[in-house]
């Protein structure tokens, strides 16, 4: 069972921290169409844009992507975990 | 598919916001009956998988590229709210920490991909749930049919929040065609990423695949 769980968050770090400098820089459709239809004119910047791991890099640097992307898990586990665990249904209660 | 701010007027994105708060306040209360010592971690794991796998952005035409959203694959190893909770959760964090997704526009991007992107793939995994059954074929067409169509439904909530309060009145029919088009395509990444996804938890641990539950009906209190 451990042994389950174990290996899951193993394949996440893995993703997010290898796989991850493999990703297509392409915009995604959302970005593309707005990009095409000239909607992204109107985007305005993100409040957090210039925050030390925007656009999941470190100061903007983007050679740190696997970084960010396990502090990303790291991050995403500690809250759902800690979410999750206290809503569950207590087995002795 | 984060939209930035500014794509949406701002009265589109408050009702947004309040639409956003209010199905992840409604799962928050319906999550608990599907959490317990067991699904609990296993809902953590779900959300970090789909966060890393997010980071994840393939090539589907020269120029543009494609994400998993997740909505079809947390519902079907989770269940629907639990799930929806799980992709809020990487969202917010996206949005916060990595200045990916804007923040008046979360509320668009929640109900897109978190409400929108997981009911709809509920929905297709339970209406095929026999199917899904049959082994891990059928599991895997099923999950790759309810992948597909949380990302076409996903698209189809900005065509719907462009068209009432979209900034730069383009033609809807301009933005439909694109968005359909191109999410056509990544439906497909997402649906193989959501069918290898969800047949290797089943075949190693089916017991935490949710819509392999026998007692489970679909949006109903269980006794």
């Amino acid at each position: 069972m451990k042994k389950f769980f174990i290996g899951f968050a193993f394949v996440s770090l893995l993703i997010a921290g290898v796989l991850s400098y493999f990703a297509s820089g392409d915009p995604d459709g959302l970005d593309k169409t707005v990009e095409d239809t000239g909607i992204a004119e109107h985007a305005q910047e993100h409040p957090f844009a210039g925050s030390t791991f925007a656009d999941y890099a470190f100061g903007g640097d983007d050679r740190f992507t696997g970084l960010a992307g396990v502090l990303g898990v790291v991050v995403v586990l500690a809250i759902s975990f800690g979410l999750f665990w206290m809503l569950r249904k207590k087995s002795d209660a | 598919m984060h939209m930035s701010d500014g794509l949406l007027n701002a009265p589109v994105s408050v009702v947004l916001l309040v639409l956003a708060a209010a199905g992840v306040g409604f799962a928050l209360v319906k999550a608990r009956a599907d959490l317990d010592d067991r699904t609990a971690p296993m809902a953590g794991l779900v959300a970090t998988f789909i966060f890393a796998v997010q980071m994840i952005n393939f090539p589907i035409l020269p120029g543009a590229s494609g994400h998993l959203l997740g909505g079809a694959l947390a519902a079907i190893l989770v269940g629907p709210y639990v799930g929806a909770l799980c992709v809020t959760i990487v969202l917010v964090v996206q949005a916060l920490l990595f200045a990916d997704g804007g923040l008046t526009a979360l509320g668009a991007n929640v109900t897109n991909m978190a409400l929108i992107g997981t009911v709809a793939g509920f929905l297709v995994a339970v209406a095929l749930r026999k199917i899904a059954a049959k082994g891990k074929g059928g599991l895997a067409a099923v999950a790759f049919i309810s992948a597909f169509v949380n990302t076409l439904l996903a698209a189809t909530g900005f065509i719907v929040e462009y068209a009432i309060g979209g900034a730069g009145g383009v033609e809807i029919g301009k933005v439909a065609l694109l968005m359909w088009g191109l999410h056509a395509l990544i439906g497909i990444g997402e649906g193989l990423i959501t069918a290898v996804t969800v047949t290797s938890v089943a075949s190693i641990r089916p017991d935490l695949v949710y819509l392999l539950k026998g007692n489970t009906k679909p949006l109903e209190v269980r006794p």
